[in-house]
């Protein structure tokens, strides 16, 4: 019951009309800019992050909830007109929604996808509405030594336990956790790896990092393979409109993906990916219309998509009760909280409900909108997918450095975002995971100081980390999750088995 | 993934590979370096320069694990890469960090970024792409000055306006 109270205390703030256009704005840059080849949720949250700095908090996080759900539509319309997926949880739908519009059926794949993303997103956000409040009653009782075991749970499933390569995530882990490190330390207000350089004595700016390895990274990496593969659009042909049979295919994959995705997403386990690619396989497996797996089949859209979209309402459900990312995406969202010096946790429901609660509202009418503003805006959206591609990325690249510039205009700050771009170029060329840069640059430092609080109020007994039933228990999974992939190596894995 | 023996060809001594690892592992000496030069402090628990060298010792085991892979060639395979694209591109940036540095502004900065890598794609009309990018950094400077009030760098063009 005070769930539905504080539900109709939140959808009050939401449906107030300034804030239901900045959920509309949202929505609609978020489609927009999510929409363009090789932009993923990530970057689309990073790149419109400097459009909120003006907003009061609650307006501008609202608008974030729109930009977000905005950006995950627009990338499954991506995957599905040109077979480029922004990102690794939209491969599944690429596979079969790209063949259903290559055979002239890309209006139902776009619907279904549409249709089964607000499915699972509604549902998932009623789930998120009823585990916040239980779990902020369950974190409140956190000791700093719970919180620093959490937290390397969630270093380790981003990085190692679900990637190509342990060694390589945990590289890419270790990179951010060591960009955590630059600038003043909190607790003494030492400079740490700073060099003398003023300009490095507040830390790396988690919106720099992520534009940099998101966005010059990718224009990079896709201006020097350009010569290996051409994109091609296709158009949307026939009925935009899904048939009764469309229907009775589609209702019962959205659901199995959304029974996959919420709870994967909700679990600290690292993304999309997993759950997209089990409801891939399991739709593949109960279709009675196995022939077309591999030819365009709808369900292999519907079930991967609303996988999908309930994994990213889950991911919200650690960001909001706990503060943990477990996403680049949720790692972008937080860095969206913290440019107003909010942290989300189980204070954050105590001391700012109207805020928390007014963005879970606005994930609902955010969904709403998106599903009356996608499909009969589908014409637009394909519109923006045509712009030649010299102009696309030179235009990314503009707004890319406009955030740093409007920021921040010294010759440091854009040295490191250049600098990042090349970093993210390489990662990329040498195949290491992204994201696990960004959760360690912003989890490493609150890591770190919770570790340090934990000892300080041990008196610099270590194992206070163990004696604590739940730091010990999630260490324990810790390192389970560390060790599990060096020992399954060399059985099947989870990906090969797809192809 | 390249576990399984594939040939000569996929046992070679991965020459970049062994890079990245001799970076990870300077990466860790600067590290270390850099907290030795913070003062120990008395106080409980433990100081700032503790983290730092966990770290360092967590970069120096994987700068090991990947010369392993290196050594294996067990590297995923790289397609060729174009380098004269990638140069226009980072050309671009060096340009806009030296316009913004020099006080050229925003609008001279942006455009210099949109022709460098609009020409990186393979568009080779300087002069369109040069107009088409004034045009649009000038609009986008309105809107994010005038209506949003975000403070962006101005120049010799931006006071014209």
């Amino acid at each position: 019951m005070e769930t539905f109270a504080a539900l109709a205390h939140g959808m009050a703030v939401a449906v107030q009309p300034m804030n239901l256009l900045y959920a509309l704005i949202g929505v609609f840059l978020g489609t927009a800019v999510g929409v363009l080849p090789g932009i993923g949720p990530a970057l689309t949250v990073a790149l419109l992050l400097p459009v909120t700095y003006k907003l009061d908090p609650g307006g501008s996080l609202i608008m974030f909830a729109g930009i977000y759900y905005g950006g995950m539509y627009g990338g499954s319309t991506t995957a599905i007109l040109i077979n480029t997926p922004g990102e690794s949880a939209s491969m599944a739908t690429a596979l079969e929604g790209n063949k259903m519009a290559k055979a002239g059926r890309g209006g139902p794949a776009l619907a279904t996808a549409a249709i089964g993303s607000f499915v699972a997103g509604t549902i998932a956000t009623i789930g998120l509405a009823f585990l916040a409040p239980w779990l902020v009653d369950f974190a409140v009782r956190f000791g700093p030594e719970d919180y620093f075991a959490l937290m390397c749970v969630a270093f380790i499933t981003v990085s190692a336990t679900f990637g190509d390569s342990p060694i390589r995530g945990l590289t890419s882990l270790f990179i951010g956790l060591t960009l955590g490190l630059i600038g003043i330390d909190k607790l003494t207000g030492q400079a740490r790896l700073a060099f003398g350089i003023p300009e490095l004595l507040d830390g790396v700016e988690v919106t720099t990092l992520a534009v940099g390895l998101f966005a010059l990274g990718e224009a990079l990496y896709v201006a020097s393979r350009r010569h290996h593969a051409e994109e091609k659009i296709e158009p949307v042909r026939g009925s935009l409109w899904m048939t009764k049979l469309d229907w009775k295919r589609s209702w019962k994959p959205w659901l199995r993906g959304t029974m996959f995705g919420f709870p994967i997403g909700a679990l600290p386990a690292g993304g999309a990916e997993i759950p997209t690619f089990l409801s891939y396989s399991t739709e593949k497996r109960l279709t009675k219309h196995p022939e077309e797996f591999g030819k365009g089949a709808i369900e292999g859209v519907a079930g991967p998509e609303a996988a999908n979209n309930a994994s990213a309402a889950g991911t919200l459900v650690p960001l909001l009760t706990l503060g943990l990312p477990t996403s680049a995406t949720a790692a972008m969202m937080l860095a969206g909280f913290q440019q107003y010096g909010l942290n989300p946790g189980p204070l954050l429901f105590a001391e700012r409900p109207d805020l928390v609660w007014g963005l879970i509202a606005s994930l609902f009418i955010a969904n709403v909108m998106l599903l009356v503003l996608n499909l009969p805006l589908v014409g637009l959206w394909v519109k923006l997918l045509a712009i030649p591609q010299p102009w696309l990325y030179a235009g990314i690249l503009v707004f890319a450095t406009m955030g740093t510039i409007a920021a921040k205009p010294s010759v440091v700050e854009l040295s490191m975002l250049a600098g990042f771009g090349v970093l993210g170029f390489l990662m990329r060329r040498f195949d290491f995971p992204i994201a696990p840069v960004v959760v360690g640059l912003i989890l490493g430092p609150i890591a770190e100081s919770q570790l340090r609080r934990a000892l300080a109020i041990s008196l610099g007994d270590p194992m206070v980390l163990l004696q604590s039933p739940m730091s010990a228990t999630l260490l324990g999974i810790a390192l389970i999750a560390l060790l599990a992939p060096f020992v399954l190596k060399g059985m099947n894995r989870f990906k090969a088995s797809e192809d | 993934m390249t576990d399984l023996p594939q040939g000569p060809a996929a046992r070679r001594v991965d020459r970049a590979g062994v890079v990245i690892a001799l970076a990870l592992a300077a990466l860790a000496v600067v590290l270390v370096w850099d907290s030795r030069q913070l003062p120990a402090t008395t106080m409980y628990g433990m100081g700032p320069e503790v983290m730092p060298v966990v770290i360092a010792i967590g970069l120096g085991l994987l700068a090991i694990g990947n010369l392993i892979d290196a050594l294996r060639g067990n590297l995923p395979e790289r397609e060729s890469a174009d380098p004269t694209a990638v140069l226009l591109i980072l050309g671009g940036l060096a340009l806009l960090i030296a316009i913004i540095g020099l006080g050229g502004g925003f609008i001279l900065a942006t455009s210099a970024l949109f022709v460098t890598t609009s020409a990186a794609f393979g568009r080779r009309a300087i002069f369109a792409d040069s107009a088409i990018a004034i045009v649009m950094t000038t609009l986008i400077y309105l809107a994010f000055d005038r209506l949003l009030t975000l403070s962006l760098p101005t120049g010799p063009l931006e006071r014209l306006l």
